[in-house]
């Protein structure tokens, strides 16, 4: 009774210590900063190679996208700081100028981020349209002269 | 008018839960209870939920006619927005679905209270124990009530107080913006929000059982029969809402999978978790009468982990941790955790000489044993979950830094864990309860072993190199064939006894032992999910690309050759969409039309994917950009999912298994009449077979045969 008792215990310690170093294993290798442009700049060049997650917002007149190469250019600033983007996949939905963004992926030694993913930035809870917009007409000069 | 009447309604709510609290408390805790006073009680959580409804009702009125004088229809309706997203933009913010919780929280304890009517009739002086107050047995209902009634008063209060959708704005505006266009762009948003707020709530009562017990020093296992039926009731709900949840996701949010690990839906997955591992250790407790304190721990967690998952939804802590105080039921659902969290460890401290187990673990490989290696995996991974959902938290509180924990850490903890327990599923049914020679460990398992092994060596066979995926499937062969020779051998058993089919003698296992067969039909729906998940993730093909009128992109048996794209103006948004012509194998399967769809409300547009479901796989696609000058091309995501379908029909099925397990019969119907002599009879049945199986090592077919025969007997667990 004794002996299985503590046989017991020793199993329930494995898998109670697995699971635990399982989880703080996985935790430091997939940890993503979430950073701002300016914030990025700070930290080189110890951040160099980490996964990040960047947001801003788009620069106006510099996104450039290739339908045919699927590649994607463009630049996230925040205030005065500024970082280049590559990406390669169609931009999110109607991506465009001055929209927040959040990009995924890694800041290199050329300066330059490579992301994996670009995301809308948005937000769970309903968020009112901006003074002066009236969304409805900038959708629909979005589509004029489409089908 | 209609604001100043739901509030009316919603204060008498709140009048109904101090009463059930007052009077409930009083009639099972004091020395002075009588049954009139657990009969005020019992009404009272009638009014509550009468309340309630009419409150809910003034609301569904409200928003399905746009009275934007009531402050949370000013927030979330539009007069463009159709009546059926009106009405379900219930939940889609803070206010609404708080009172939506109300009303369910309110609904449950009436329900309790229906299902224990009886039981409270002060007929007779036998309700009366000679040292004053209600009869030993009587004691649990009116305490339980109390407790869903002061859940219920820090509900209500909110909806009083900081979270008040009554409110009147004056002058009403003519429009209001419209739900969160997320929440209002496909019709799957009123399936399984309704269906976790089910699950979320109804783990109240298992709580309230929980609470009832430790106040009454009532810690024996005659209740935690009932409080598991309760549990399985709301962990269906709950199970199925977060399938539903993950179809919804799939459907809308257009990236091609079903579950991302995002807090909101790791929020509602830990409390499943919890409640599960209780499901399973509430049998060892009633079978073995060991694991109490631990019984009662998962209850209680599980509400707590209800109360964390709606206050981490809801109070914005999500975004970050500064955002937590902004909103101003933040601090008090902190307080309500905090609150529950103490007086619990303060009642089972000042009761754990009652909470000593009398029995203990005999052989270390049996049921028992299995259940105890199934729940330290389940909290392993509760606790696994939770670490990676608050842990960016915890840095931002400590270091200021702002981080997040990517889904690769979840899927790295989830896969071992989940498969570990898959395999569980298998040997858990086939171990006799406490000990198993090595003989019968043999005879149990020599076949599905052979199954298991077969089927990894076809899944290697067939191309799969990946490790999960013919683990999964060998786990899966060696689960199922678990499954069917219970099935088998209780077919038999019920043969033998009454003649008749074998069909006949199956759904005779139905009726007459749902429990235990339900919880193998629950067992079948998770091999299907587990399936789905190994099967979709290992198979998924994506392709992205530009396409001009008339070009083709294959991808997989698929191929889609683009047509156009057109607009088209609904009356609360404007629609882009493009359409394509489909071909699987050649062979044309119709047209298909992603779209993106611009609100009013939002900046972005919310795309609507496009899928084409079959029982093999799915064709996903999702419209990701477009020439906005002459629409000549249009760039798309393709996906193929192969059996992406198995995943919601598993969750169907787990849904059906859970009702023929709590489905009415024998034992509840005796129960609900409350005669105590009747239940003690009952449970002296009911313990019958539970003796028998404990006769030695042969008992093991005799547990079987008894639990298959005895009539009123729920017993037998799977």
């Amino acid at each position: 009774m004794k002996k299985n008792r503590i046989w017991m215990l020793v199993g329930l310690l494995a898998i109670g210590g697995a699971i635990v170093t399982l989880a703080a294993g996985g935790l430091s290798d997939n940890m993503v900063f979430f950073l701002t442009p300016t914030e990025l700049g700070a930290r080189t060049p110890e951040i160099y190679g980490s996964a990040i997650r960047l947001g801003g917002q788009v620069k106006p007149g510099s996104v450039d996208w290739d339908p045919e190469t699927s590649k994607l250019e463009f630049v996230i600033t925040e205030g005065d700081a500024e970082i280049d983007v590559e990406s390669t996949g169609a931009p999110p939905a109607m991506f465009a100028d001055g929209l927040g963004v959040v990009v995924e992926g890694t800041y290199g030694k050329d300066h330059v981020f490579h992301s994996t993913n670009v995301m809308v930035k948005h937000s769970n809870e309903y968020e009112p349209p901006h003074d002066g917009t009236d969304p409805k007409e900038t959708f629909k000069s979005l589509i004029q002269g489409g089908s | 008018m209609l604001s100043s009447l739901g509030y009316g309604f919603v204060i008498a709510a709140l009048i109904g839960a101090a009463i059930m609290c007052a009077a409930g408390f009083r009639a099972g805790l004091s020395h002075s209870g009588t049954g009139v006073t657990a009969a005020v009680a019992r009404r009272a959580s009638y009014f509550a939920f009468f309340a309630m409804t009419a409150a809910m009702a003034v609301m569904e009125v409200a928003l399905v006619t746009h009275d934007f004088s009531v402050e949370y229809v000013s927030r979330v309706g539009s007069l463009e927005t159709p009546t059926y997203y009106s009405a379900i933009s219930l939940w889609s913010s803070l206010d609404g679905s708080i009172l939506f919780w109300g009303w369910i929280l309110a609904g449950y304890g009436a329900l309790f209270a229906l299902t224990r009517r009886r039981e409270w009739d002060a007929r007779s002086g036998t309700t009366v124990s000679r040292a004053g107050g209600l009869a030993e047995g009587l004691r649990m209902t009116p305490v339980v009530t109390a407790v869903i009634g002061t859940v219920g008063l820090f509900f209500f209060g909110l909806l009083v107080g900081p979270a008040n959708p009554f409110g009147l704005v004056d002058p009403a505006p003519v429009n209001g913006p419209g739900p969160n266009p997320l929440l209002q762009n496909h019709p799957l948003m009123g399936l399984h929000p309704p269906m976790l707020y089910f699950g979320f709530v109804g783990m109240t009562v298992p709580f309230a059982f929980a609470i009832a017990g430790l106040l009454t020093g009532n810690v024996e296992a005659r209740w935690l029969r009932d409080a598991r039926r309760w549990t399985i009731a709301a962990w269906a709900f709950l199970s199925m809402g977060i399938i539903g949840g993950g179809w919804w996701s799939y459907e809308v949010l257009g990236w091609g999978g079903a579950w991302a690990w995002d807090p909101v839906e790791n929020a509602s997955f830990l409390p499943w978790l919890t409640a599960t591992a209780f499901l399973h250790s509430a049998m060892v407790q009633e079978r073995r009468g060991m694991l109490k304190t631990w019984n009662l721990t998962l209850m209680i967690s599980t509400f707590l982990l209800v109360l964390f998952g709606t206050f981490l939804t809801r109070s914005g802590i999500i975004d970050s941790v500064h955002a937590f105080s902004e909103v101003a039921i933040g601090p008090l659902f902190f307080g309500f955790i905090a609150l529950v969290m103490i007086v619990s460890l303060g009642l089972i401290g000042w009761r754990s000489n009652r909470l000593h187990a009398p029995g203990q673990i005999e052989g270390a490989v049996s049921r028992e044993s299995a259940f105890i290696v199934n729940n330290l995996l389940l909290v392993g991974f509760t606790f696994t979950v939770l670490l990676g959902t608050m842990f960016p938290l915890i840095i931002e509180a400590i270091r200021g830094d702002r981080i997040s924990v990517g889904a690769p850490y979840f899927d790295m903890v989830a896969s071992p864990i989940g498969l570990a327990l898959l395999f569980l599923m298998g040997i858990d049914p086939a171990l006799p309860w406490r000990r198993a020679s090595g003989e019968k460990i043999r005879k149990a398992f020599q076949i599905g072993v052979g199954l298991a092994i077969l089927a990894a060596a076809l899944a290697f066979a067939f191309g799969i190199r990946r490790v999960y995926p013919i683990l999964t499937i060998a786990a899966a062969a060696f689960v199922m064939t678990t499954i069917a020779e219970e099935f088998a051998k209780g077919v038999r058993a019920r043969r033998r006894i009454s003649g008749g089919s074998a069909a006949r003698a199956l759904a005779d296992l139905f009726v007459r032992n749902g429990r235990r067969y339900g919880g193998y039909v629950v067992h079948t729906g998770v091999v299907v999910v587990a399936l789905a998940i190994s099967v979709s993730w290992t198979w998924k093909s994506e392709r992205e690309g530009t396409l001009h009128a008339g070009e083709r992109m294959t991808i997989g048996d698929y191929e889609i050759e683009f047509v156009e794209v057109w607009a088209r103006q609904e009356p609360q948004r404007l629609v882009v969409g493009s359409t394509f012509k489909a071909y699987r194998d050649g062979r044309p399967i119709g047209e298909e039309q992603p779209r993106m769809n611009f609100y009013p409300a939002s900046q972005q547009p919310v795309a609507t994917p496009a899928v084409n479901s079959s029982l093999t796989s799915d064709l996903y696609l999702t419209l990701m950009s477009f020439d906005q000058d002459e629409g000549a091309y249009a760039t798309v995501r393709a996906i193929v999912n192969p059996g992406m379908v198995w995943l919601w029909i598993g969750g169907m099925i787990v849904g059906i298994g859970a009702l023929i397990a709590i489905w009415p019969r024998g034992v509840g119907r005796v129960r609900t009449a409350g005669d105590e002599l009747l239940a003690a009879t009952a449970s002296a049945v009911t313990a019958l077979p539970a003796s028998v199986g404990d006769a030695g090592p042969a008992g093991d077919s005799g547990e079987l045969a008894a639990s298959v025969v005895a009539p009123v007997s729920e017993d037998g667990d799977p």
